[in-house]
């Protein structure tokens, strides 16, 4: 047709209308190709964070699994309560976020609206206390003491409170059958923290918001046993929460049970009896600081010999665990862990360390027996030895002539292993050896298990510590700078001691071997340890690692897993040794140290062995400890500043015998008073429903036990009160003359070590 | 073509009935682009599906009706085709003259935005509400102004054949005419409508033939003005935070992060074939903000997919394909310079938008043209529309 020319058309504009084309294409390109690799290529990653986006999970919390003792008696389980909860979901949908339903609820519950709306009020930066901080979508709870009468009432007019919901729900409750209350054994829970929730997350048993997590004790070690498994709903919903579909839900499993080898009875009467100990100990002299013993903590282990297993676990001072349920209070936080509050939080059986004086001449005697030394060798047991001008007196001077290494232990004497430690000393090369030294003092401590944790199933356990070569080669390093700078030669006692240890701290020096050689100086030992060590000597020398579970229940009693006890390995001593030893410590209760403990101790029917230890502290009062042990039982003892060995632990030692093996007052042995003459074996039943069945205990076993034991022998009251008290202070502490002997003793430089200590040895005879 | 056919193209031939002239071999309606007007129509209705998606469970805009938008955006959708239709009548050469006219009252609009009668929607004071649920958003109908105006100044002595190019004299003119509205907007704050005014100037000068120095003139003025905003520390810094966030959605992860971020959830969970209609969790839940305007693909991208997604694009591609060819093929340079600006406003607003939902640019409030819902864009793109129309009718018939 008619040919217009296209007019206006240049080729300038041409061109850039096509790069205008060109431009527009590839940017509808790049559309396309990034549409691609969000869709196809990391299509896969943002479909899983779409799936988190808006889903939200409401939990049904599970039941926690009970700790039992031995004989099924429940130490922690869990009571019903009624809980009045309210759902925010339910509540916001109304006209007036609900303000109606719980000013309503207020009324019905005693409580003030104003107190209602806080407990319902969303946690935020802005918000004090009391707020929710936990998930939005689970019900929260505005009471857990809700009274019958009033759950009823809500309940039945359920039209009225809608969103509300009043239901039984459980609680952790710590029963304190028979008034053993194992506070520290069982430990505590309190809500997991945002921390832990992310840590779990991927694990395969991730926290939930509303979970409580177990912070101590058993109820920490076995947080993951005794949890169970919540129920979880999954909703779908909406960027504002609103429910918009529900996804799936799992039922909740109950936690499983956890079986101790706890016995709640004998954990009664050693928790009396070490209260009982320390309050007596409070009342006696000490002559070296002139003011009474503080005796402001202590620790008793009683163990299963043969197995290592904890029969009962004391430690002083305490609390009362209930405090932790339903949250702590601040008050009550202050109180279990300010700095005035002597921290009852500790479990000191197994987290207090300290010197432990003569009851650690065991290992030393062992040493002896491995470097060479004939048992039955005679050793001088003179009232002092002297090294390079400095005296290390015996206690209260002694003289018993040349013994033998069972005499030695009998009558705690200190000369004895001076000797036998310098010897080896200077075996060792002196204070510059040549080559590897034996160091069978040292070696021997770390083969008894010392130095180390014993791996007994509670968290937080401490190591103690064997201040050997290295120990001191490190310390030293870690210490010198200070030392140096505060040290000077003729200064006063701490800074000459600083002085020395500026010079040659990381030395190993006659007197710190000689003062180790009889548990002083650095040593550091643990009760837990000790317990297992005279377990181990009683049961033929296999050393345990403690354990207090015994085996994990299901819920419905039919899945059973044992916890076996495992030996940790064998004492470094022979079998002919180790009954020398036996004999030995038998002596001890019986005419050495701890006889006056054990006047009237049926000892053919059930043979005691003891060791005694005060061991010295500088700048506190002496540590008492006592080790015991029979065919079946080890139990271990110790008192922060409260005196001697015997002394101060003795009596109460003795009580918690008598009850586990029902000896009466008289020495009589009562089968039906014995609380546990042999160790519970079986475990107990759990019904499939969970119910178990469990002895009943009376309202406090330890004063009933008091009566029974005094009551079928005869005894006297009046024997009764006298036999288990500590004697008289003025009786009771001759033995522990201390400081001002202590200095003189020990005129020259102290050689020997950082805190300066020597062991002290009961000098009291009950004669024979 | 035979002689009957050039008789009745001069427009001489004896009178027919409406439909059947409108109908003929030669006909307006033989002569329209048909693709433009399919591709802009499936888009406008994809949009609608798409809006209601976005808003059937808001009940706390939609009134009660679940349909509300979905049935506005298709009266949108019918208003802006008679609004082409109007335009394609009327013819972009009658236009022209009345160009004076509409710039001015355009202007006079976006001014009124500035006074007391203007209110502001997410930040910017860009609406004038009318009453009964309507408001306007003057801006939208300034970018068509603004191509006009500049295509008559800049075409004017070229048309006449006076000059092969404009001159110097003329661009200034352009730009003058062009900045007035430009600088309003940016008072309101309205950035995002600024770059696209920007991109236009830029899309309009390269079509009128303007001298290389202007066009890189502008360029080189707008990126040192850019820097100098930057540097000067002109903006604050949360400002700038919020303006990256689009790449880096923690600097502003409660703001324009979290809507990068849930746009991008949403469009990336879709896959090759999406979730289904009405079936993206993301949408249902109204995880993203602005979802049946600004954030519209996100619906696409979620519930459709992959296929989805890209349908939108190709059919943009097809709009934007056959308004170059339109630019190209006209005869007049004042057709050109129209097309090309056209070309420059959509394709820019379309990247703008679909890129800040995939993370690709920083998110400002445009729509996507024809898909998002909003009266005043629908109406402004389909006059456009309408003007590339009557470019191509108007054009002389090609061999």
């Amino acid at each position: 047709m008619t040919n217009i020319p296209e007019t206006g058309r240049t080729p300038r504009v041409q061109i850039r209308l096509i790069v205008i084309q060109v431009l527009v294409l590839s940017l509808l390109g790049t559309l396309g190709g990034r549409l691609w690799y969000l869709q196809i290529r990391e299509g896969a990653e943002y479909a899983k964070e779409a799936s988190g986006n808006h889903v939200q999970q409401v939990v049904q919390p599970a039941v926690r699994g009970s700790i039992l003792d031995a004989r099924g008696v429940p130490l922690a389980d869990n009571e019903t309560r009624l809980v009045v909860s309210a759902s925010r979901t339910e509540l916001m949908k109304m006209k007036d976020d609900g303000e109606a339903v719980l000013t309503k609820l207020a009324g019905v519950l005693g409580m003030t609206p104003k107190e209602v709306k806080e407990k319902v009020r969303l946690c935020d930066a802005e918000t004090p206390q009391p707020c929710w901080n936990g998930s939005p979508y689970q019900p929260i709870p505005i009471t857990d003491e809700a009274t019958p009468r009033q759950a009823l009432q809500i309940r039945e007019r359920a039209e009225d409170f809608p969103g509300i919901t009043a239901e039984p729900q459980a609680v952790r409750r710590y029963p304190s059958p028979g008034k053993a209350n194992t506070a520290q054994v069982l430990g505590y829970l309190s809500p997991v923290t945002d921390e832990e929730i992310q840590q779990a997350q991927d694990t395969d048993s991730p926290f939930l918001r509303s979970d409580q997590v177990g912070r101590s004790g058993l109820e920490r070690q076995y947080d993951k046993a005794l949890r169970g498994k919540a129920g979880v709903t999954r909703y779908e919903v909406d960027n504002l929460g609103r429910v918009i579909g529900q996804a799936e839900s799992d039922a909740a499993q109950p936690g499983s049970n956890l079986v101790t080898s706890i016995d709640a009875r004998v954990q009664r009467v050693a928790e009396y009896e070490l209260n009982e100990a320390m309050k007596e100990a409070r009342k006696a002299w000490d002559r070296n600081t002139q003011e009474r013993y503080k005796a402001d903590a202590g620790a008793v282990v009683v163990m299963e010999a043969k197995t290592g297993r904890i029969v009962a676990m004391a430690s002083n001072p305490t609390y009362d665990p209930n405090a932790w349920v339903g949250g702590i209070s601040a008050k009550d936080y202050r109180k279990l862990t300010g700095k005035s509050s002597n921290y009852p939080l500790l479990n000191r059986a197994i987290q207090g360390q300290a010197a432990p004086g003569s009851i650690f001449k065991v290992v030393s005697t062992a040493a002896a027996v491995q470097a060479g030394y004939d048992f039955d060798g005679r050793y001088e047991c003179s009232s002092a030895y002297s090294v390079g001008g400095q005296v290390f007196k015996n206690f209260e001077s002694q003289n018993h002539g040349a013994i033998d290494l069972g005499r030695a232990l009998e009558v705690s004497c200190d000369t004895v292993y001076y000797r036998l430690a310098h010897s080896e000393w200077k075996k060792d090369g002196g204070i510059d050896p040549k080559g590897r030294p034996n160091d069978w003092f040292y070696k021997a401590a770390h083969q008894f298990g010392l130095g180390k944790e014993t791996g007994i199933d509670l968290p937080n356990e401490v190591t103690g510590r064997v201040p050997d070569r290295e120990w001191k080669q490190r310390y030293w390093e870690a210490n010198k700078d200070a030392w140096c700078r505060t040290g000077k030669k003729d200064g006063d006692y701490v800074e000459r001691i600083s002085y020395e240890n500026c010079l040659e701290g990381n030395k190993m020096r006659a007197g710190d071997e000689i003062n180790y050689s009889i548990g002083q100086g650095d040593t550091l030992v643990t009760p837990i340890q000790m317990a297992g060590i005279y377990a181990a000597i009683s049961n033929g020398g296999t050393l345990y690692a403690p354990t207090v579970g015994k085996a994990v229940i299901s819920p419905d009693g039919k899945k059973v897993t044992e916890i076996k006890p495992k030996a940790n390995g064998r004492l470094p001593v022979s079998g002919q040794t180790l009954a020398q030893m036996d004999e030995a410590l038998a002596g001890v209760a019986t005419r050495g140290t701890a006889a006056w403990r054990f006047g009237g101790w049926p000892q053919d029917e059930i043979p005691m062995h003891a060791k005694t230890g005060t061991a010295e502290v500088y700048g506190k009062q002496t540590t008492s400890w006592f080790a015991t042990y029979t065919d079946d039982y080890a139990i271990v003892m110790t008192i922060s500043q409260g005196g001697t060995g015997s002394g101060a632990s003795g009596p109460a030692v003795r009580n918690i015998y008598d009850a586990l093996y029902g000896v009466s007052d008289d020495g009589t042995i009562e089968p039906r008073n014995a609380l546990l003459p042999t160790p519970q074996k079986e475990l107990p039943k759990i019904q499939t429903d969970g119910s178990i069945t469990a002895p009943k205990l009376p309202k406090d076993v330890a004063k009933e036990q008091k009566a029974k034991q005094k009551a079928p022998g005869g005894a006297t009251e009046q024997q009764q009160a006298a036999a288990a008290t500590v004697p008289s202070p003025e009786t009771g502490n001759r033995q522990t003359r201390r400081r001002g002997r202590a200095g003189r003793r020990r005129g020259g430089p102290r050689l020997g070590s950082r805190r300066p200590g020597s062991s002290r040895q009961e000098s009291r005879r009950t004669q024979s | 073509m035979t002689g009957v056919n050039s008789f009745q193209v001069s427009g001489y031939g004896p009178e027919r009935a409406g439909w059947a002239r409108l109908f003929a071999r030669d006909g307006m309606a033989r002569r329209l682009d048909w693709p433009i007007l399919l591709a802009a129509l499936a888009l406008s209705l994809i949009g609608s599906v798409l809006v209601f998606s976005a808003t059937r469970n808001r009940t706390d805009i939609n009134q009660g009706d679940p349909y509300y938008f979905f049935f506005r955006h298709l009266l949108n959708t019918g208003i802006g085709l008679a609004l082409m239709a109007g335009t394609v009548w009327l013819g972009h050469r009658t236009l022209r003259t009345a160009v004076p006219f509409l710039y001015g009252a355009s202007v006079f609009l976006i001014l009124m935005v500035l006074t007391p009668l203007g209110s502001t929607v997410n930040g910017a004071h860009s609406w004038i509400v009318i009453g009964g649920g309507f408001s306007l958003q003057p801006s939208e109908f300034v970018k068509v102004t603004i191509i006009l105006g500049m295509a008559m100044l800049l075409a004017a002595r070229v048309d006449a054949g006076d000059k092969q190019y404009p001159d110097h004299r003329t661009v200034l003119q352009a730009l003058g005419l062009a900045a007035v509205p430009a600088l309003i907007v940016l008072l309101m704050p309205d950035l995002g409508s600024v770059m696209v005014m920007v991109v236009i100037v830029l899309g309009v000068l390269l079509a009128s033939g303007a001298s290389n120095r202007w066009i890189f003139g502008l360029i080189g003025t707008g990126t040192a003005g850019a820097l100098a905003v930057w540097q000067l520390g002109i903006l604050d810094e949360y400002q700038i935070n919020r303006f990256a966030a689009f790449a880096n959605p923690e600097l502003d992860p409660a703001g324009v992060g979290y809507n990068t971020n849930q746009a991008r959830i949403a469009i990336g969970s879709g896959g090759l074939t999406g979730s289904g209609l009405f079936q993206g969790s993301q949408t249902t839940g109204q995880f993203v903000p602005e979802q049946q305007t600004d954030f519209v693909f996100t619906v696409a991208g979620e519930e459709l997919g992959f296929v989805g997604g890209g349908l939108i694009i190709v059919l943009l591609g097809v709009v934007l394909w056959r308004a170059c060819r339109i630019a190209r093929e006209t005869s007049d340079l004042y057709g050109t310079i129209v097309a090309a600006g056209i070309v420059a406003w959509f394709a820019f607003q379309a990247f703008e938008n679909i890129g800040m939902t995939l993370g690709i640019m920083p998110v400002t409030g445009l729509p996507l043209p024809f898909v998002s819902y909003g009266g005043s864009s629908m109406f402004a793109v389909w006059v456009a529309v309408g003007l590339l129309q009557s470019i191509r009718v108007q054009r002389p018939m090609s061999a």
